[in-house]
């Protein structure tokens, strides 16, 4: 950061709880999978334990995207599909604070689908949970990029007939580094997959399975074993984090596939890339002031 | 020496006459062939059209003159054309010196220099009757040359006599240096300035690039071009300690790092990019960050990430960007987020005109998004202005909490001015990040005063956390449906503007403060509208130039100002629409229903010349 500091980052802070987290009742719809993930969401903040007021969650638009509003931390709740440049914003410029993004498939994978991308490649420092839940439920049943072939929807009344987007083998050939995938019926595996995906130090994507009652119910029995499905977790003694050929094997059926860490590798985030880029800069300067940079430029000007 | 027989003595524009006249000058060649030793002519203005193709390197001796020009004291506006192609196309650049006020880059050249043939075809009528023209007789001969108007034509081997100089396999790289050189003697401009300049431009490639480069403006200096007489611009006027020249993309900035602006972001097009160019290489230095995006949706969308975050921060672009950014730029004002969005106008729709000038944004800049988004949209005058219109939007940005725009556009990106140097310990914006601990009670939408938005990092004493929004919301940032609250908080981010539009001073008229007509200009139509209206004084009229700083909000009490005036005409470089009125002059028209204002407008995609301008409000006033 170049901006001096009106007031340093208080020090000392209460301890943070899940009542101080909490602030707006959910609006989401009773049953809706996303309350699970507030809830385990509070339980990773509480263990973590990072100072309150440098937490910060973002969002685009969605049911899902309200998120912020029942987060009591630092929020910004921004346009459809925008939540992950206006993160990197936010992350790039204050090193200091923990960034999370929240939001649903549309504005993941449809709307915001070239940020999802771009923010992989270049491995921004931030966290971000898709609760993919198949549907636009917003809107009321639309189909959704992640909606598969025969889903009917009000756009699709004859069923969905475009091949839906493979999340894990998109977020492996956009260069993310953390690649998780999760379901908001198993609150054990959110919980690790969310811990472990936040002390990545990189850009750490979770895809959780987040069921939409209203509009796409049951979409996700088949990996719900209290409705009959396999919740399949992956044996990570057997599958090699950092080899993302075989985790793009593994990726081929998600119906409904397998659960837990495809892909993780350590490579330098842009964040710590950029700043050794400014340390650089600077150094070369000889402790010059700002305004004397300033001054020396106009001089070579004259 | 071809196409002049009789080499005539040529003599521009004396020193006797007053300044700011020179519009009015009558050539006068004398018929004596005085010899071309006697001491030379002195003159205060000078156009100078260098016209070749885009790899000839034109740019930069225009630049180099240009330069030279801020450190003698003188007045320098130049301009460039560049074709939107990577390389080859028709290219020109057109230096105005002058030791007065230089107010525009001239509507006729008084000497062309011209690279090829086409350049001399294409050219020759920007040449004013009686001016020189200086050709390469390696791409044209005598019989090429029409023989008109009185001007003189000059073949010079540019091509040859660098080869000559230069030597080895250079071909024909470095006849601009040639070039320069002959332009240098043939003005009698300091020449050890000069190659001082071309030295530091040259001096960081390899060494034989600064001797060859210096080869071929030694022989360009030492070329006779014949009797024709040399000239001497009278010293300029006294100016403060430190001149520079600069472009007004530099002076922006330059302008956004006093300003205080350490963060942002934008996506790469034309005539904007040499910004985020420099910003990307210059932020570090100060410990700031400027990030390429993938798009420009992704641009503002970064940037309102840093300005959330508590920085001062920018994004910016060209006509078609700002489009694509408007959607953010909704929310940035319903959020009330504080950025800096500059947009460098170019001719449009579309992909238009990329390298032309036009100033059709400015409905766009004030009005283009969903719903009702206030928003501050200033516009600078000139290079100069470029820089102290960044501090203001600095300023403005974060006393009001919403995003200014700011309106250049491409005649003002590319052209090079010389001024006086900021003072940077006069203006200097140190940046600050407030993370001090809010009270409890903190709103983040005050209903009575203006959002000042508590960044992360920032304590909430209350330990209730504010969330930035862009559904309508009540004080505290609740989302809320309510009608009543929607017409409050709406009036809320108006009233603001509202606020600022009376501290807004009333701009000066410039001439008659009474009259016949009034001239109202915004962007970088203030120097060829005060040079019209100076000329139309001297003409007998009354008239007076008002210029536009402050375009969204307007200041207050405007209309004061018009009621002193027969006719009140607008003048912008875009269309005069379904109704006949130009942007300004349809915006003043609508918020002071004063059916005297009236419209100049044209769509050429050229900087607006002297002439175009008095003839315009000619024809309003005769009406």
């Amino acid at each position: 950061m170049s901006s001096a500091l009106v007031t340093p980052a208080a020090p000392a802070t209460d301890k943070l709880t899940k009542k101080a987290l909490t602030a707006d009742h959910p609006t989401w719809c009773p049953g809706c999978g996303d309350f699970a993930v507030l809830n385990i969401f509070y339980r990773v903040l509480e263990k973590l334990q990072y100072p309150h007021e440098n937490i910060v969650c973002v969002a685009g638009i969605g049911c899902s995207s309200r998120f912020p509003y029942f987060m009591n931390t630092h929020g910004i709740h921004f346009i459809h599909g925008r939540a992950l440049p206006l993160a990197t914003g936010i992350s790039l410029s204050r090193p200091d604070v923990h960034v999370f993004v929240f939001g649903g498939d549309g504005d993941g994978f449809s709307i915001g689908g070239n940020h999802l991308n771009h923010a992989a490649r270049k491995n921004i420092k931030l966290t971000y949970v898709i609760m993919d839940n198949f549907v636009y439920g917003l809107t009321k049943k639309q189909t959704s990029p992640t909606s598969p072939i025969g889903f009917k929807s009000k756009t699709d009344p004859t069923g969905s007939i475009d091949r839906p987007i493979n999340p894990m083998r998109q977020l492996l050939a956009s260069g993310a580094t953390f690649i998780a995938r999760t379901h908001a019926a198993q609150v054990k595996h959110m919980e690790a997959m969310f811990e472990r995906a936040i002390l990545h130090d990189g850009f750490s994507v979770v895809e959780c399975l987040s069921e939409c009652v209203m509009f796409y119910a049951g979409a996700f029995d088949d990996s719900t074993p209290r409705k009959g499905g396999t919740y399949d977790i992956i044996d990570e003694t057997q599958h090699d984090v950092t080899n993302d050929v075989e985790a793009y094997k593994m990726a081929e059926n998600l119906a409904p596939g397998k659960f837990g860490v495809y892909y993780q590798v350590n490579r330098p985030t842009k964040n710590a890339l950029e700043q050794k880029w400014i340390d650089d800069t600077q150094s070369k300067l000889g402790g010059v002031s700002q305004k004397d940079v300033l001054k020396k430029r106009f001089e070579t000007m004259r | 020496m071809d196409g002049c027989k009789r080499p005539p003595r040529i003599a521009f524009l004396s020193a006797n006459q007053p300044a700011g006249t020179h519009h009015a000058r009558t050539p006068t060649m004398s018929s004596a062939s005085a010899p071309s030793s006697s001491s030379p002519t002195s003159l205060r203005n000078a156009v100078i059209r260098l016209a070749g193709n885009s790899q000839d390197g034109i740019q930069s001796i225009g630049g180099f003159l240009a330069r030279l020009a801020g450190r003698t004291a003188q007045e320098v506006m130049t301009y460039m054309t560049i074709p939107s192609t990577i390389s080859g196309g028709p290219s020109i650049f057109q230096v105005h010196l002058g030791s007065g006020e230089v107010l525009h880059e001239g509507d006729e050249a008084d000497v062309l220099v011209a690279f090829y043939k086409h350049s001399y075809e294409n050219h020759i009528s920007a040449l004013r009757d009686g001016g020189i023209c200086f050709y390469d007789t390696a791409d044209m001969g005598p019989e090429d040359v029409k023989n008109e108007r009185g001007i003189i034509h000059i073949g010079v081997p540019f091509t040859s006599a660098t080869v000559e100089a230069v030597g080895g396999s250079t071909r024909d790289r470095g006849k601009n240096m040639f070039v320069l050189g002959m332009v240098c003697a043939v003005f009698n401009l300091d020449k050890e300035k000069l190659v001082g300049i071309v030295s530091r431009q040259f001096g960081r490639k390899d060494e034989s690039v600064l001797r060859n480069a210096l080869l071929a403006f030694d022989a360009g200096f030492a070329y006779q071009v014949g009797d024709v007489e040399k000239f001497a611009f009278v010293p300029g006027g006294a100016h403060g300690a430190h001149r520079i020249s600069a472009d007004g993309n530099q002076m922006l900035t330059l302008g956004l790092i006093a300003a205080g602006v350490r963060y942002g972001s934008a996506y790469p097009i034309t005539p904007w990019s040499s910004i985020m160019e420099t910003l990307r290489v210059e932020l570090p230095k100060y410990g700031g960050l400027y990030v390429q995006a993938e798009d420009e949706l992704a641009a503002v969308s970064m940037t309102i990430g840093a300005a959330f975050a508590g920085h001062l921060a920018i994004t910016g672009s060209a006509g078609p960007g700002l489009s694509l950014k408007m959607e953010a730029l909704g929310y940035a004002s319903m959020a009330e987020i504080p950025l800096i969005v500059v947009n460098v106008q170019r001719g449009g729709p579309s992909t238009g005109l990329p390298t032309s000038v036009e100033q059709s944004d400015l409905m766009q800049a004030i009005y283009g998004s969903h719903g009702d988004s206030p928003r501050i949209v200033l516009a600078p005058k000139d290079v100069e202005d470029c820089f102290y219109i960044a501090l203001e939007a600095g300023k403005l940005a974060k006393k009001y909490s919403c995003p200014v725009i700011i309106l250049s556009d491409q005649a003002l990106s590319s052209r090079i001015e010389a001024f006086e140097e900021p003072d940077l310990d006069k203006h200097w914006v140190e940046p600050t990040l407030d993370l001090s601990t809010r009270p409890e009670g903190f709103k983040p939408y005050p209903l009575d005063a203006i959002t000042q938005h508590a960044p992360p990092g920032s304590k909430m004493a209350g330990g209730k956390y504010p969330v930035s929004t862009g559904l309508e919301h009540d004080e505290m940032g609740h989302p809320s449906g309510s009608p009543k609250m929607h017409t409050l908080m709406t009036a809320k981010r108006r009233n603001k503007l509202v606020q600022l539009s009376k501290e807004l001073p009333l701009p000066v008229i410039h001439g008659d403060q009474t009259g016949d007509v009034l001239v109202i200009g915004w962007g970088s139509t203030y120097g060829p509208i005060k040079e019209s209206v100076d000329r139309m004084r001297t003409e007998g009229h009354k008239v007076g130039a008002l210029h536009l700083r402050h375009l969204h909000p307007m200041p207050d009490g405007l209309d004061g100002l018009f009621k002193k005036f027969k006719h009140v005409v607008c003048v912008e470089m875009n269309d005069s629409g379904l109704y006949g009125y130009g942007q300004l002059a349809t915006l003043l028209r609508a918020s002071l229903a004063d059916p005297r204002i009236q419209s100049v407008c044209k769509t050429d995609g050229l900087a607006f010349r002297i002439r175009e301008i008095v003839t315009g409000v000619e024809k309003i006033m005769a009406a």
